[in-house]
């Protein structure tokens, strides 16, 4: 075993490439969560993600329009959710389980002609003279634009659902689907544009797995990420900086997993591989107390009949 | 204007049409995808469902019907327990791969010794290791609230790296040269799960899969635990107030579910697969979901969508070496059934009325 193989600086660097996919994933789930919609198909919107925005950034050779077909993939696969559930009816948790079983199954019809093509790489920001700044310029000003983006977005839905009136509807459909409608919202309008801005975050979060983090793209890649990302909404009781934080030490120990495999420690490959599902588990353990910051509405099939 | 209104009962018609209209649509849909790939899709679908029923070879691949059903229903009809009280196992992949491992540990430990007893200590013991799997959401579920889905499904994780370890490392054949894997389980007289009627396909897992029909009929249908189910999934406030204990249907619907997934994985190891590799699974756990939910979470519905999975398996793997189809557009179909079957399910509990309804 060799510790003084890993450095430092950018062991900590990568807790932001590690973290970035669960981010977005989690911050657009965080947002269909508030409207009282739970969507399991995270894991299937990511997947579908990750090979939208890997065929889109092989052929045209941009990887920003990668993400961008990433983002729309995702979105149109989360229709499919919205159809079933908001316009059908369909029970919440059996719709998201189809959307993961289904997305899996069709990435990998799609990407079967990328197995082993390697992808245009993403530039990282140029901030200058500011990235020669010792141990913050390495860590913190080396990456690539979706880092940004993604903490950006965090900021944007902390903002949106704390101060502005589309925020407060949000959270009202959320809470209590019955009352919204009798006040006019058009709950399931709003529940719709949800899960699509869901499924655009999730689509870019599998992207950013595709192109960046791994960069290939195999079958089922995103590997339970997409779970995970549900386990970090609970784990943030529903609130961005929560989230963030969750996202950042899972992104850490993801990190540190994979540089202890590298450096070649005494545990043996499969343990420590394992160790990030049974961290989820332990932590979920450990939060699962705290009940109350649950939207009310969750999971709740709404009809204006009833 | 077109409006849904509520059922004042459930439509029995259309809740056993739904699945029927499903299929239909999946067949439809499943064609125009072939069609887009290039496959003629009128033959692809006759490949998938008529080639191993009535097809020239059809001798050889109707056994395969029962050995690629018999796990699907297993763990299915564990699986329906639960999901008709809302209470979510998705991870009988895990609890499928733990009871291969138990079991397979079980026979490997006394390999070379010949006795019978051998074969039903490994079921024991595949049985265990899938209950226990299973326990380990119930227990914190039950103990701490914890959200069942996310750890059960976190845990078919951590049973694939342990599958893995255990193909590369304990469970490896001393003899195999080098190369991952198990001994050869079908080798091993007394751990062998063989065929009971030569090319019949019939197998313990079978056997076992009919019983589990049979049980989890008796058990909604008659039993006290099974009314509890049932209330529990409709109306949760009156289960409480009918005196059903939530924390033990917990318990129970998880670790029964985990038990029979646990016995599919033995029953495939010692049999059909053979022995424990790395990619011994293949999803079963995942597919028996949708197979729960074709077969309206009842159990005589689960063993005649289990025989429709098992065709779209069996066929896909012909259509697949015949037409070229991809793997990927079998899982896609499999896929799109739940899709179809969810939106249908709509007209059991609504129906359409045309013309103007007033604002509600």
């Amino acid at each position: 075993m060799d510790l003084s193989a890993i450095n430092p600086i950018l062991f900590i660097a990568g807790f932001f490439v590690a973290a970035t996919p669960l981010i977005f994933a989690a911050v657009g789930e965080l947002v269909v969560e508030k409207t009282g919609v739970l969507n399991l198909g995270v894991e299937g919107m990511m997947i579908i993600g990750a090979i939208c925005g890997f065929a889109t950034a092989v052929e045209t050779g941009s990887p920003l329009l990668g993400f961008a077909a990433a983002a729309v993939g995702g979105a149109v696969l989360s229709l499919l959710f919205a159809f079933l559930t908001q316009v059908m009816l369909a029970n919440q948790v059996a719709s998201g389980l189809a959307l993961t079983l289904f997305g899996l199954g069709f990435s990998a019809l799609l990407g079967q002609s990328y197995v082993g093509v390697k992808p245009p790489r993403l530039a990282d920001v140029d901030f200058g003279s500011l990235a020669e700044i010792p141990i913050f310029g390495p860590i913190i000003l080396s990456h690539d634009l979706i880092v940004y983006l993604g903490l950006a977005l965090v900021v944007a839905v902390w903002a949106v659902l704390k101060y502005t009136r589309i925020g407060l509807v949000l959270r009202a459909v959320g809470e209590n689907h019955d009352a919204a409608h009798a006040l006019g919202y058009k709950v399931v309008r709003i529940r719709t544009l949800a899960i699509m801005f869901g499924g655009a975050c999730a689509g870019v979060g599998g992207a950013y797995i595709s192109l960046i983090r791994v960069p290939q793209w195999t079958e089922g890649m995103t590997a339970g990420i997409g779970w995970i990302a549900l386990a970090l909404v609970v784990f943030a009781s529903w609130k961005p900086f929560r989230l963030l934080l969750g996202a950042y030490l899972f992104g850490g120990l993801v990190q540190l997993q994979l540089n202890l495999q590298g450096a070649g420690v005494a545990i043996p490959v499969e343990y420590l591989a394992m160790s990030p599902y049974v961290i989820t588990i332990v932590v979920l353990v450990f939060l699962s107390r705290d009940k109350g910051a649950a939207p009310a509405s969750l999971g709740r099939i709404f009809h204006a009949s009833s | 204007m077109i409006a849904l209104e509520k059922r004042p009962e459930p439509s029995r018609t259309f809740s056993l049409a739904a699945p029927l209209l499903a299929v239909l649509a999946t067949m439809l849909f499943g064609g125009l995808l072939f069609a887009l790939l290039g496959k003629d899709p009128l033959e692809a679908i006759r490949t998938i469902f008529w080639e191993p029923l009535f097809g020239e070879f059809a001798f050889f691949y109707r056994p395969q019907l029962l050995i690629k059903g018999a796990p699907l229903v297993l763990i299915a009809i564990g699986l329906s327990l639960g999901f008709k009280a809302g209470i979510w196992n998705i991870g009988a992949e895990g609890q499928y791969i733990m009871g291969a491992l138990f079991g397979a540990g079980v026979g490997l430990a006394f390999y070379p010794m010949e006795s019978v007893f051998i074969f039903p200590l490994m079921v024991l013991a595949g049985a265990f290791g899938g209950w226990i799997w299973a326990m380990i959401p119930a227990v914190l579920k039950v103990k701490f609230g914890t959200n069942e889905i996310l750890v059960s499904l976190m845990l078919v994780y951590v049973a694939e790296q342990f599958l893995a370890s255990m193909s590369l490392g304990l469970m490896k054949n001393p003899e195999g040269f080098g190369f991952p894997g198990s001994r050869n389980l079908q080798q091993y007289a007394s751990a062998h799960n063989a065929e009971l009627i030569t090319g019949s396909g019939m197998h313990w897992g079978v056997v076992a899969a009919f019983i589990a029909v049979i049980f989890g009929y008796v058990l909604l249908a008659r039993h006290r635990l099974g009314f509890a189910i049932r209330v529990t999934g409709d109306a949760p406030r009156a289960a409480a107030f009918s005196g059903v204990n939530p924390a033990r249907l917990v318990l129970f619907c998880l670790g029964m579910s985990g038990l029979l997934a646990g016995l599919a994985g033995v029953f495939e190891v010692s049999g059909p697969a053979g022995q424990v590799t790395i990619d011994f699974n293949v999803g079963y756990g995942f597919t028996a979901i949708i197979v729960a939910f074709l077969g309206r979470l009842n159990p005589v519905g689960i063993l005649l969508a289990g025989g429709l999975m098992a065709l779209t398996y069996i066929g896909g793997d012909i259509a697949q070496s015949k037409l070229g189809l991809p793997a990927a557009a079998i899982q896609v179909f499999q896929g799109m059934l739940l899709f179809f079957l969810l939106a249908f399910d709509l007209f059991t509990n609504y129906r359409l009325r045309l013309g103007r309804t007033e604002v509600a």
